[in-house]
């Protein structure tokens, strides 16, 4: 279908008041050629839409742009189905940020022809959609994996479950009892109850149970996994559009823990891992290990490990709960028997509470804050030295045994420690690498995906091997499109909370299968069906879109050619700042684009007005500029915004481009990057970082200076940073003095 | 989930994180979402608070993507300012009342600001909390979403000349604007109403309303936000003064069998943060913080070890006993028994933040046809889920995970139609 673009300018707000719109319209039928152009009082009015209306109609109108206010108002009113429509907020950038009416003017122009180019540049986009299967693979098969594909199947949804060993169940499987889920009024110990899950699971027509098998392989992308399984030598692969890991974890090697605490030298020193199978191997009569006696006192450990940066340094979560359950083992139906608990803090978050009351009422329960400083033997008893206690400053404690509260350690981690030294060895040299490969001892893998930037779920900086998401609000983000993890492999948690997380991916899941099956993105773009389309033909085989790519969407063949993989792709447009032959282009969105769009920029002749293009980030640092208009804070006029998918998509030649033709200088705004990085494309910011370090180059090249072009991070609720970098900037870019390309 | 061909119709009451969330999450997997909010925008809790912990990162910035997906999906609908009447039938078959009040500015309002300057009256904002002043017309927040005005009604006075209706250019004021209730037919129903500061005056020893500058841990993250009553200054009310010394009561209703017998979850980590507030602010500051446990569970407790890293950050085990005004300045001093060290502190402060905790709004405020515990947390059944803090206390990364489980069940009911 041919383009039509009609351009609509809204004189209400005080657009009219001050900006001469008779003149734009002029420059966009005369210079621009749009074929239809309009102003209106009132645009938003039912009036005004009826216009455009009318003119999609009778026109044959397929591409808006609307001069007016941000999309942030009239969010719904305009609203034309099967067209391209682009907002321009003159209102905010030109009017309520600007104060003198000549500036006023010219940003208008500026703004409403770089809307133009965008219409003129862009195009509705045909979704990529592929043949796909809509099964979901979950890889393990404990009460976090069970119940994730039994929710899932309950949704309507295939499953296939992949558990190593020969039997469902994971560790649950250890346990004598289980903390009751929610009301703790009916009973302090509730039965494990795993068969009935598992038979539910085994049972049901939509779940395939693979066990003593693992991943072997797993390629693809969403939508169309092929999953390669082996059993007992033999291998069988199956196609899945979805993946959730839920492979959960292992206690902490006991014998690593300091001496104090004595174990492996002390027989009736043992972790709570052990306990569990004591208790469930007698029923719950808790016999010790040195000579099968029944106990009557049993002293608990809490943090035997964790919050010690020596060994775990974080909180396990769930031990603090687990032992008030395991201290009832050795209480409850026995009135002379006694369980100490000495604890650091006691963490039963939430309506845990309650069963934390019931444990401080039980009789036989003593509970105490205190350090365990040292363990020790007299006769057949453990004594246990505890300071800074409730109880006094340095007592000691007699008891039969010792439960030690160790912590969770999620699968996940020896892989990760494995591949991060891999990587740094890679780093250093060949030799470095084949000696780390010949050196250590590789520890199995789980996933085993077939992709360019490694078998597993990226590592989490400070995420102490756990596959969590850095995300507060997007708790199953992964740096891998279509696989999420869950339960405690991806943080610590009971199996109350597992069981909820295994809802909340399976839920991802599917959403991801019906969001590639319509050929659109998952979050945080998940409307869009534009994709990547490079043109091959030009590409060099430099690798830089294949190392870039935050989510790893792109392999590539041993020449170094990228292959795309659409549905692995989150549309940040990384690819497209990354590449140097500028290949890459979406369909409404492409480097042509915005380079058209700077290029058009006014660049005042006068030596003392400056123009300064400020690229930033649509989702944060953009939202900030539109508040900061709303507050009516005033801008340097000489600043035009033009709004990004994500810094990360930045291509330096648009610098070379500004610069070369007398822009002063550039401004880039991105997402906070780093541990805590805010970016929602993980890495956008820090890659357009990375990328402003080579631009010096560029830079010399025109024998330009480099403080002209600068990033700051921004976050979305620093509206009132806004006019302060700006000014900031301009102070830098006033004492630089013009740029020596001007008026050429 | 698309049975005979017609998808999961959802309702989710509340539109907070957690409402927002469940409803976009089941929105995204087809299913067609409806969402009521009582107040006059989305975002709920969180939009009042200036960082989340751990990150000390913006709530807007989440927000403002879950907006995006709301304004992008046409199989999501939501009224602000409206409330659920009745609820009948069951899963697969419910049918809703739902009540809308007047807003009285329609869709017209450009968010221009003109009624705002326009307005003669003055009242308390209750977005911050009493803390300053806003008009009776005006907008909830600068990146609030709807972005409408909104007229507190009840704030008018009966004489007033309405310049406001005079300054508006687009006919947005409309003051015969009258309730109207709605009737939906969904296969299902998310209850995500959240909670509320638990009433801090109810707690006799602890001076809140009798003692000056004894505020709550919400009103801290007003004051500590920029778009705030302060600018983001941690002021103390009384007199303005920049807050030297500060003391944290922790578990300020909570784990109280006299008030919210359960633990909070948030309130220890948001303590954390509000000392990191102060500490950004003036690194000189002097901190007190009285615990009975310090919870920060799970990966939160590398946000714990930051803190300790910090100079001037006292965490005291200890109960408070009293909180008393200073007889010779706006200063308060809180009695302390410090548990570890068996003596009695008496310690003097700039400001005293209570540490309060969440009471579930459905202790009070109960939607017909809910069945709920006697703690005030949502009794689920087939057909109706909570999700978030309706359900137990949480953190927003809890909600978050929460919320997309209760989708799930959500959008299993369509299927079993």
């Amino acid at each position: 279908m041919e383009k039509k673009i009609g351009l609509y300018i809204c004189k209400g707000c005080g657009i009219g008041e001050v900006v001469n719109t008779e003149k734009i319209v002029n420059i966009a039928k005369n210079a621009l050629r749009v074929p239809v152009v309009a102003e209106h009082e009132i645009l938003c009015s039912g009036e005004g839409i009826e216009l455009i209306k009318k003119d999609i109609a009778e026109q044959g109108i397929n591409s808006i742009v609307i001069a007016g206010c941000s999309p942030r108002v009239k969010t719904y009113e305009f609203n034309f189905p099967g067209c391209f429509v682009e907002r321009v907020p003159v209102r905010e950038l030109a009017i309520w940020t600007i104060e003198s009416q000549e500036e006023q003017q010219q940003a208008a122009e500026d703004y409403i022809k770089m809307g133009v180019i965008k219409a003129q540049k862009g195009e509705i986009p045909e979704p990529y959609k592929i043949d796909i299967n809509k099964t979901i693979l979950v890889v393990g098969g404990g009460v976090s994996g069970m119940t994730a594909a039994l929710e899932a199947a309950k949704a309507g949804y295939d499953a296939v479950l992949v558990e190593k060993e020969a039997e469902l169940g994971g560790f649950a499987r250890k346990l004598y009892k289980v903390v009751p889920t929610d009301d703790y009024t009916k009973g302090v110990l509730s039965d494990v109850n795993l068969e009935p899950l598992i038979n539910e699971v085994t049972s049901h027509p939509k779940i395939k149970v693979f066990t003593s098998s693992k991943i072997d392989r797993i390629e693809g992308q969403p939508g169309d996994f092929d999953v390669t399984i082996s059993k007992n030598g033999s291998t069988e692969t199956i196609k899945s559009g979805a993946i959730i890991q839920a492979t959960g974890w292992k206690p902490y090697d006991a014998k690593k823990l300091s001496k104090k605490y004595g174990y492996g030298k002390f027989k009736d020193v043992v972790t709570n891992y052990e306990f569990e199978e004591i208790a469930k191997k007698n029923n719950g009569i808790i016999k010790r290990p040195s000579d099968d006696r029944v106990v009557k006192t049993v002293l608990f450990v809490q943090c035997a490990g964790q919050r010690d940066p020596e060994h775990i340094p974080y909180c396990s979560g769930m031990c603090c709960a687990t032992t008030l359950k395991q201290a009832r083992y050795v209480t409850d139906g026995n009135p002379d028997a006694t369980a100490m608990v000495i604890y650091k803090d006691m963490r039963t978050p939430g309506k845990l509470e309650y069963y934390y009351k019931e444990a401080q009422n039980a009789p036989g329960m003593m509970l105490a804050k205190g350090e365990v400083i040292g363990i020790r033997e007299e006769y057949d008893k453990l004594i246990v030295t505890v300071e800074n206690s409730l109880l006094g400053e340095q007592v000691d404690l007699e008891t039969e045994m010792v439960v030690l509260a160790t912590g969770m350690v999620p699968t996940t981690k020896e892989p990760q420690d494995y591949l991060i030294g891999l990587a740094s060895a890679a780093a250093k040299s060949d030799d470095e690498k084949a000696k780390y490969l010949e050196t250590t001892k590789k520890p199995e893998f789980i996933l085993n995906l077939a992709y360019r930037q490694g078998p597993e779920l990226p590592f989490l900086e400070g995420g102490f091997g756990f596959a969590d998401s850095n995300f507060i609000c997007f708790q199953y983000e992964t740096r891998r499109t279509g696989i999420y993890a869950v339960g405690p492999v991806r943080q610590p948690m009971n199996m109350t909370e597992a069981k909820e997380d295994a809802r909340g991916a399976a839920l991802k899941a599917i959403q991801c299968i019906e969001h590639v099956a319509n050929g659109m993105a998952v979050h945080p773009r998940a409307w869009d069906t534009s994709y990547p389309e490079p043109n091959l033909t030009k590409c060099t085989a430099c690798k830089r879109c294949t190392e870039e790519c935050p989510f790893g969407a792109i392999d590539e063949d041993e020449k170094g050619i990228p292959f795309y993989k659409p549905n692995r792709c989150r549309r940040c447009g990384t690819c497209m700042g990354a590449c140097p032959e500028r290949i890459v282009s979406f369909k409404d969105y492409s480097v042509d684009m915005i380079g058209t769009m700077l290029k058009n920029v006014s660049v005042p002749s006068e030596d003392d007005r400056p123009r300064i293009i400020v690229l930033c980030c649509e989702n944060d640092a953009f939202p900030a500029t539109e508040t900061a208009a709303l507050n009516r804070l005033k801008l340097d006029p000489a600043v035009r915004f033009i709004q990004l998918r994500c810094l990360g998509s930045m291509n330096l030649v648009w610098i070379a481009d500004a610069l070369s033709r007398g822009v002063d200088g550039m401004l880039l705004l991105g997402c906070k990057f780093g541990e805590n990085y805010q970016c929602h494309f993980a890495k956008g910011s820090e890659l357009a970082k990375y990328r402003l370090g080579k631009v010096q180059e560029t830079l010399d090249r025109l024998q330009l200076e480099s403080d002209r072009v600068q990033m700051y991070e921004l976050a979305i609720d620093e509206y009132w940073r806004v006019p302060e970098i700006i000014t900031e900037f301009m102070d830098k870019i006033r004492e630089i003095g013009p740029n020596p390309f001007k008026g050429f | 989930m698309h049975h005979n061909g017609s998808p999961t119709r959802i309702l989710v009451i509340g539109g907070g994180f957690s409402g927002l969330t469940a409803g976009i999450e089941a929105a995204e997997t087809g299913a067609e979402v409806i969402i009521v909010e009582k107040n006059p925008y989305l975002g709920g809790r969180v939009a009042q608070l200036n960082k989340y912990f751990p990150k000390i990162c913006p709530p807007l910035c989440g927000l403002e993507i879950n907006f995006r997906r709301i304004k992008v999906n046409p199989k999501i609908t939501f009224y602000t300012m409206a409330q659920v009447e009745s609820i009948s039938g069951g899963p697969g078959d419910y049918t809703v009342n739902i009540k809308i009040n007047p807003r009285y500015v329609n869709s017209n309002c450009t968010a221009c600001n003109a009624c705002y300057e326009a307005c003669p009256v003055e009242i308390d904002s209750e977005f911050n909390f009493g803390l300053n002043k806003t008009k009776v017309i005006h907008l909830p927040f600068e990146q609030s979403f709807p972005l409408r005005y909104v007229v507190d009604r009840k704030s008018c006075p009966k004489d007033c000349p309405a310049p406001c209706i005079e300054a508006c250019k687009y006919n947005a004021i409309d003051f015969n604007l009258q309730s109207e209730t709605i009737e939906i037919k969904v296969d299902s129903i998310i209850l995500a109403t959240g909670w509320k500061p638990y009433d801090a005056s109810k707690i006799d020893n602890l001076g809140f309303g009798n003692v000056k500058n004894v505020i709550t841990n919400m009103m801290l993250e007003r004051l500590a936000s920029k778009n705030g009553p302060t600018g983001g200054q941690i002021l103390r009310p009384s007199d303005g003064k920049p807050v030297e010394k500060i003391a944290f009561v922790q578990c300020a209703g909570s784990r109280d069998e006299n008030h919210l017998p359960f633990c909070s979850y948030i309130c220890c980590l948001a303590s954390l943060k509000h000392a990191l507030y102060l500490k950004e602010q003036n690194p000189d500051a002097e901190v007190f913080i009285y615990y009975i446990d310090i919870r920060t569970p799970g990966r939160y407790e590398k946000f714990y070890n930051q803190l300790k890293e910090q100079g001037g950050v006292n965490l005291i085990k200890g109960k408070v006993a009293a909180i008393e005004q200073d007889p010779e300045s706006d200063d308060v001093i809180v009695t302390v028994e410090d548990m570890l060290n068996f003596r009695k502190i008496k310690q003097k402060v700039d400001m005293v933040v209570l540490a309060t905790g969440m009471q579930p709004e459905g202790l009070e405020f109960k939607v017909p046809g809910i069945k709920y515990a006697i703690d005030g947390f949502v009794i689920e059944a087939d057909g109706i889920y909570s999700a978030g803090c309706a359900k137990n206390p949480m953190d927003v990364a809890g909600c978050g995970k929460d919320s997309t489980g209760a989708a799930l069940k959500a959008i299993q009911i369509g299927g079993r139609r």
